[in-house]
């Protein structure tokens, strides 16, 4: 009797810790540890246990990604900074498009699309957004809002291109637009402001457009600080990441012990690094060593007689997270600007809750 | 043992026990070949072989012209040459002109035709050379176009696309293809059976001069000669006495000795008999009564025997030579006719019409020099109408046929005809529509799948299954998926990769060549021979040449002498066992196709074969001198044992095909595995993949379409095959790849729509440009006015251009770059109100009144302008084209396509947020529902997907071909190498909720094609309107604002229901209201409170009627028919 109680006890604790990964379908996806749901647990929320579970550990940070791990917390919150990150963090992208000349093969359209999508190095922490009421076409920005930028490019013969070249780098000047010929024209005191930021394209070597001989681009561009989010506004460019996503951290169980050519196979079944081969007496036994490495691409269960002595889970409240940044700001203070995001928004529901007499 | 021995030939046992060798790269062949052959190369050798030999052999048919006025006077021509393409800048000055310079300025891009003549002038003898007497459209890169020969740098000087595969003409500004056509097979015999289950055989015979068609029918176990010059069927004994064979021995001894046939054949000369027929004289007679009287206009009037005699020379059989009335051969062919008949009687082995042996594909050339001899002859005789009128007039200046040689017959003639598609040949009988049609420039794939099309003769109303099923005899030959849906289905049909349609050849040397080889002369025989078990007939293009014994030997010697290239490698000679005949061909248009010839159960073409063809040493045409690869036609394949693989080789195998995916066309081949599809999803694909937006070519920004649709960023497929290789589909795709999940997703997935991720479409994913063209032509009139272009007219208070006239220069004519909106001029074009000469007398107003006809922009979104060209065209008046542009991003409702057949309309669009991602962070750009898959069952998709998705991760691309592409095993195995699962099926977590999805999702990259259906082109509401002139009611269809038709069924609803305002206000209220004036005393309609017929107005009374109903009331009466309206209060 006890030892049924213990095994539901354990089946239990499974399906609520666990997402369970079977060989037709996920078991357990859904978050099941609401207050009442489960006798004998206390599943109300207590900020000391939150606290108590909670942590953020950064395994990786360069300039441009950033891997870490958020450990204790529902994923409808992980999500949450998930998508905050995606969609509602302002960013700086080309907005207004003046095509002064374009003489290019390139579509005025498609190209201003094009510069639109170039990553703007530029901090929206310290641009406001810009008015939203009616603009008129001319509608310089103020130096609060707006970042101007130009590109100015000519192709012309290249004089000193040897004779039998043909190749167009060789033969024409300016054939290629990079977005490094964009330059950055400041706006009122922008220039003092901003003197050791360094605004413009976030990577030098965007190709823009193709030239020859004869045409030009002569363009304008403002930028403007926006999100993803915004109603009517919204756009892709307006994502300061790359992506930003997370996986569950990854849980392979070994049930029974495996051994000789079988753990061969076992090991052969994960991503490197996840099963090591340990010398037990003599014989080859598998340890599973590191399982965060697996891909979870389930080859085991492929293997008839493997497939039933291991358990593949994965950790319902360990989100590995990876954000990797378009480049205009470090992956880390982007994620605190998303926790910021969120925070506001909580205030302003708290606002708005108390705002509201209820009846 | 002995059977062993017997079934392996000399092979030993260690030749046996060898694993079967397999050419590596055989497939690498196609390429060679396609670079020789091409894919429209029989449309371009049919117009080369036209423009060089048939129309000299036209010439020669007809050099003479003679007048009855003068029999001194005389007009013969010397030679006849098409020169290169050029244009008339002024009187006689001319200078070369490209295809896209005759694209844009609606030109035609033709050659004058020159003749050199020799003629008299009174007593003189003139000779003139190089006299232009027409212009001939001159076919892309076919010998006369300046193309031929040029590299891709100077194609790109030319404004031409490399890739661009030509074969297609450039009437007034517009391409044009000359379909391939299908017909049945000319001069042949054709043994059917009729309706009634009576077994005939008839003839189509065609000539350079004549076009007859001969049938032969039983009736009652007699036999007759059914034609149309003879006014009733004629008993085929009295044909044979009337053609000199009298004696009722020799006709049976022609026909056959066998006992049954004699038996068969008696009542025939029974009927003879009874007739009272023995001479060649009676019998004569006896058909002369029976010609049917043909208006003769001139000539010395015949005898009926006469008649009869040339008609039995010239009109039936006419393709069989009659020389000075010796009737031999013709003989003997009827008598064959006639033993065909009664062998087929017996066993009921009659011919099958659809069988592709028996079909002939008419091209271009072909088709072009029936038109060109038939304008030529009218030239002729209009030449000669000329000379009889005005030679017996007595002029000052003698003569000149050269002043009266007009140009503008020919030139229009073929300019009519290519541009209309209308065919009709009074000579030929032939009055064909649609023969052209425009080249479809929708994608690079629409336009070269044009140029590979054929179309059937057979009409599309009647309900056969025969003519439109699949044959098995166009395995290779003809592609087997690629048909159109619905009324055109299986009678227009599509070439495959590798087939080729043969050009006319010179039969002379083959005649010569077969006596030589012991064909023993027809007419040298007595006719008895004819029917000996020892010995086969041997036909040449449907003329029997005589008869062979030992007929392996002819068909082995001959098929040596054409490896060795003795003769064409066109010619195919083949045996029919059932007929006991040798065939022989050498005309045009027959399909093709090359094969490795097999020899002792090993293929002729080695690895180092193939390795000098991948190093340049050699050629495709080397393979085919040196007798490792031929051409075999229908006839002959059916004659050939062929391996589809080099294991399947056994010892009674002649050849080996090159590549089992050739037999698919060019749509089809674009399928990543399609044998893994269900059949009719492959075709479903052939029909949409030319409605794929993508790259047309590379000379497409220089182009003014009326309609470009062109994709912003294409890309190549993940999955190719090596046809896509081959055709470049590679260098102008038309799609994307797209990554796919298959899942169900909020609902908006139900019936095959899509749910789009909004970042992809932010992104670019989908985004296309729509290209429209204005025109606009500046006229000169008679009165010396012309149209004239004014500047924008400026608003008064604010002197600027009034907001119609805002994005027009100062020269009245929009600039590039601008926005136009609705409604806005474009071109500020003015036209002179009086544009007829005005009538003598009256006086000539000093200054001409202008009327405002400006070309403005319709549209319900906006465009901007690309590019303005001026030009003029070809009568000299101003040209403006105008190009607009659009650009668009998907939206809900626009088409997508995968290459499997699966369309789908885009139902949602989703922010990237909410959409599912996978472990590495990858979100879908598409979603597709997974009920698109089981009742479809297009595999093929699936293993794209996952060959795609491998090919992702490896960096490299996978192939599906046809009949063989990378294997699903393997593909699965890289899966696995880089983590992902083996089935392709990835863990997913939702972005909505956070969670991860309960089950494994299919993802990965799929290509998708956007099609060319979009909602903006679509969309349509309409409140207040337009109405046509004569009901009143609302105009019809989108293009017009036409309203929304409340139709029959819809009306029932509501009848049903009992709605009844509803119905009035929808039918007549809100259609056609009228209020009408009817007189109560007499019923008649009235005007304005006044009856006109009782001449009062006190019984008039006023009512609304629908304005049909009223128009109907008049038109009756103007018929004489009076309808009257009872009018009632309703409260009586």
């Amino acid at each position: 009797m006890r030892s049924i109680m213990a095994a539901s006890m354990k089946n239990v604790e499974e399906i609520r810790t666990r997402v369970i990964l079977g060989e037709f379908g996920v078991k357990n996806t859904h978050t099941t540890d609401f207050p009442g749901n489960y006798p004998g647990y206390d599943d109300a929320w207590s900020m000391q246990k939150f606290q108590q579970n909670f942590r953020i550990d950064v395994v990786h940070l360069d300039d441009s990604s950033m891997e870490f791990d958020m450990v204790g917390i529902d994923a409808a919150i992980a999500n949450a900074f998930r998508r905050i990150l995606l969609a509602e963090v302002p960013t700086m992208a080309i907005e207004k498009v003046f095509i002064y000349n374009n003489t290019s093969i390139v579509q005025d359209e498609v190209l201003a699309h094009r510069l639109g999508l170039i990553p703007i190095r530029a901090d929206p922490r310290l641009f406001e957004y810009r008015n939203t009421g009616e603009e008129s076409a001319e509608d310089q920005g103020s130096e609060i809002d707006t970042i101007q930028l130009q590109l100015k490019v000519k192709c012309s013969r290249n004089p000193r291109a040897s004779k039998d070249s043909s190749d167009p780098r060789e033969l024409y000047l300016n054939s290629m637009v990079y977005s490094r010929d964009i330059q950055w024209v400041p706006v009122g005191n922008q220039a003092d402001v901003f003197a050791d930021c360094r605004i413009g394209p976030v990577h030098d070597d965007i190709l823009i457009a193709q030239l020859r001989p004869g045409q030009e681009l002569d363009i304008t561009m403002h930028c403007v600080k926006e999100s993803v989010g915004a109603a009517g506004k919204d756009h892709a460019k307006f994502s300061p990441v790359a992506t930003a996503s997370y996986r569950l951290l990854p849980e392979i169980t070994i049930l029974e012990p495996v051994e000789g050519e079988k753990a061969e196979r076992l090991k052969r079944c994960f991503s490197r690094g996840v099963i090591d081969l340990e010398d037990v007496d003599g014989r080859k036994v598998a340890k599973v060593v590191n399982s965060r490495l697996d891909t979870c691409s389930r080859e085991v269960l492929r293997h008839a007689d493997l497939k039933n002595l291991v358990k593949l889970g994965r950790v319902r409240d360990h989100f590995i997270f990876t954000v990797e940044s378009t480049g205009i700001l470090p992956p880390d203070v982007l994620v605190t600007e998303a926790i910021k995001v969120l925070m506001a928004k909580c205030q302003r529901f708290l606002q708005e809750l108390d705002s509201t007499d209820m009846d | 043992m002995e059977l062993l021995g017997e079934e392996f030939g000399d092979l030993s046992p260690q030749e046996l026990a060898a694993p079967v060798s397999t050419v590596a790269d055989k497939w690498k062949l196609l390429p060679a070949f396609l670079k020789v052959k091409g894919l429209v190369k029989q449309h371009i050798d049919s117009f080369n072989y036209f423009i060089n030999v048939e129309i000299k052999k036209i010439m020669k048919a007809n050099e003479k012209i003679t007048s009855d006025a003068d029999p001194m006077w005389y007009l013969k021509y010397l030679n006849i040459y098409v020169g290169m393409p050029d244009v008339e800048e002024s009187f006689n000055v001319s200078r070369p002109v490209s295809p896209h310079e005759c694209r844009l300025r609606d030109m035609t891009y033709s050659a004058p035709i020159t003749v050199d003549i020799e003629y008299t002038r009174g007593s003189q003898r003139i000779i003139r050379n190089a006299l232009p007497i027409g212009r001939m459209p001159i076919m892309l890169r076919s010998s006369n176009c300046v193309l031929t020969g040029k590299t891709p740098m100077e194609f790109s000087k030319l404004n031409e696309c490399p890739l661009d595969p030509g074969g297609y003409f450039i009437v007034k500004g517009q391409e044009k293809v000359i379909l391939i056509q299908e017909q049945l097979s000319k001069n042949r015999i054709i043994v059917e059976q009729d309706r009634k289950g009576a077994v005939g055989a008839s003839v189509t015979s065609s000539t350079h001069e004549k076009k007859s068609r001969t049938n032969m029918i039983v009736k009652q176990g007699r036999f007759y000669l059914r034609h149309n010059t003879l006014s009733e069927d004629a008993p085929i004994a009295i044909i044979f006495k009337g053609m000199g064979v009298e004696s009722d021995q020799e006709i049976v001894q022609m026909i056959g000795t066998e006992e049954h046939v004699m038996a068969s054949f008696a009542p025939s000369l029974e009927e003879c008999q009874k007739a009272q027929i023995f001479t060649q004289t009676q019998a004569l007679r006896y058909l002369g009564n029976k010609v049917r009287r043909q208006r003769m206009w001139g000539g010395p009037k015949k005898t009926k025997m006469e008649e009869a005699r040339e008609l039995l020379a010239s009109l039936i059989l006419t393709h069989v030579p009659v020389k000075e009335f010796n009737f031999r051969a013709k003989c003997i062919y009827l008598a064959v006719m006639v033993r065909r008949v009664i062998l087929a009687q017996g066993d009921n082995k009659v011919d099958d019409r659809d069988y592709y042996g028996n079909k002939r594909l008419e091209l271009a050339g072909q088709l072009l020099s029936l038109l060109f001899e038939d304008l030529f002859k009218k030239f002729n005789s209009e030449l000669k109408k000329i000379a009889d009128q005005i030679i017996p007039k007595q002029r000052a200046a003698q003569f000149d046929v050269v002043k009266h040689m007009r140009q503008d017959q020919i030139t229009n003639g073929m300019v009519n005809a290519i541009s209309t598609g209308n065919w009709s040949l009074k000579r030929f009988k032939m009055d064909r529509q649609g023969v052209t049609q425009v080249l479809s420039r929708l994608s690079f794939i629409s336009a070269l799948g044009m140029m590979t099309r054929i179309s059937s003769q057979f009409e599309k109303t009647r309900k056969v299954s025969g003519p439109r099923s699949l044959q098995p005899s166009q395995w290779g030959m003809l592609c087997p998926s690629d048909t159109p849906e619905g009324e055109a289905c299986g009678l227009v049909k599509n070439l495959a990769l590798m087939t080729h349609i043969t050009t006319d050849m010179e039969d002379g040397p083959i005649i010569k060549l077969a006596f030589n080889l012991g064909v023993e002369d027809v007419n040298l025989l007595c006719g008895e021979e004819l029917s000996y078990p020892s010995v086969f007939l041997v036909f040449l293009n449907g003329n029997i040449l005589g008869v062979i014994r030992d007929h392996p030997k002819l068909v082995n010697t001959f098929r040596l002498m054409r490896r060795a290239g003795f003769i064409n490698e066109f010619v195919s000679i083949s045996t029919n066992l059932t007929d006991r005949c040798v065939y022989i061909s050498s005309d045009g248009g027959r399909l093709c196709r090359p094969y490795i010839i097999v020899k002792k159960g090993v293929p002729m073409v080695k690895n180092k074969h193939i390795e000098d063809l991948s190093q340049g040493y050699r050629t495709f045409e080397d393979f085919l001198h040196e007798g490792l690869v031929e051409y075999l036609d229908v006839n002959e394949e059916n004659d050939c044992q062929i391996a589809l693989y080099e294991h399947m080789i056994n010892k009674d195998t002649t050849h080996l095909e090159i590549e089992p995916f050739t037999l698919l066309g060019v749509c089809a081949g674009l399928i990543p595995y399609p044998h893994h599809n269900q059949s009719p999803r492959n075709t479903y694909q052939c029909a949409m993949g030319k409605q794929a937006m993508g790259t047309i070519g590379y000379n497409q920004r220089n182009r003014i379409d009326t309609l470009m649709y062109l994709l912003a960023y294409p890309q190549r497929p993940m999955v190719k095959t090596k046809t896509i290789e081959l055709i470049d589909f590679e260098k102008l795709p038309a799609g994307q790849n797209a990554t796919v999940a298959v899942m169900s997703y909020s609902g908006y997935d139900i019936e095959d729509a899509l749910v789009l991720n909004k970042a992809s479409l932010d992104r670019g994913f989908g985004r296309c440009l729509v290209y429209k063209n204005a025109k606009c032509i500046l006229r000169r009139y008679t009165n010396q006015t012309f149209d004239k272009v004014m500047g924008p007219m400026l608003d008064a208070a604010t002197r600027k251009p009034i907001w119609r006239h805002s994005i027009l220069d100062a020269d009245g004519i929009c600039s590039p770059g601008e926005r136009v909106e609705n409604k806005q001029v474009l071109v500020n074009k003015s036209m002179p109100t009086v544009t007829q000469t005005p009538l003598e007398g009256s006086a000539q107003p000093g200054q001409p009144q202008y009327r405002d006809v400006p070309i403005s922009y319709k549209g319900s979104t906006d465009s901007y302008i690309e590019k303005v060209m001026i030009s003029s065209n070809a009568e000299d008046a101003f040209l403006i084209k105008i190009l607009l542009r659009q650009t668009r991003r998907p939206e809900i409702g626009d088409k997508f396509s995968s290459r499997h057949g699966q369309k789908g309309v885009c139902g949602l669009i989703v922010p990237q947020e909410d959409m599912p991602f996978c472990d590495t962070g990858i979100c879908p750009d598409i979603i597709m529902n997974p009920h698109g898959y089981p009742s479809r069952m297009t595999v093929g998709k699936l293993i794209e997907l996952l060959a795609g998705k491998a090919g992702v991760l490896d960096g490299r691309f996978h192939y599906g071909t046809a009949f063989g592409g990378s294997k699903v095993k393997d593909v699965c195995e890289d899966l696995i190498r880089y983590g992902y699962n083996y089935q392709g099926k990835d863990y997913v977590t939702s972005g909505i909720t956070g969670e991860p999805l309960e089950a494994y999702i299919y993802f990965g990259p799929v290509y998708y094609q956007k099609l060319k259906h979009m909602v903006l082109d679509k969309m349509h509401a309409r409140a207040r309107g337009p109405r046509a002139v004569l009901t009143r009611q609302p105009t019809e269809g989108r293009s017009r604002d036409g309203g929304l038709r409340l139709g029959e069924m819809e009306r029932d609803c509501l009848i049903g229901y009992g709605a009844s305002m509803l119905l009035l206000e929808r039918l007549m209220i809100s259609s056609d209201a009228f209020e009408v004036d009817v007189c109560g005393q007499c019923g008649l309609l009235g005007y304005s409170g006044w009856c006109h017929y009782c001449k009062s107005s006190c019984h008039v009374s006023s009512l609304r009627i629908p304005y049909a109903c009223k128009l109907l009331f008049q038109e009756l009466q103007s018929m004489n028919i009076i309808p009257r309206l009872k009018l009632s209060r309703y409260n009586e």
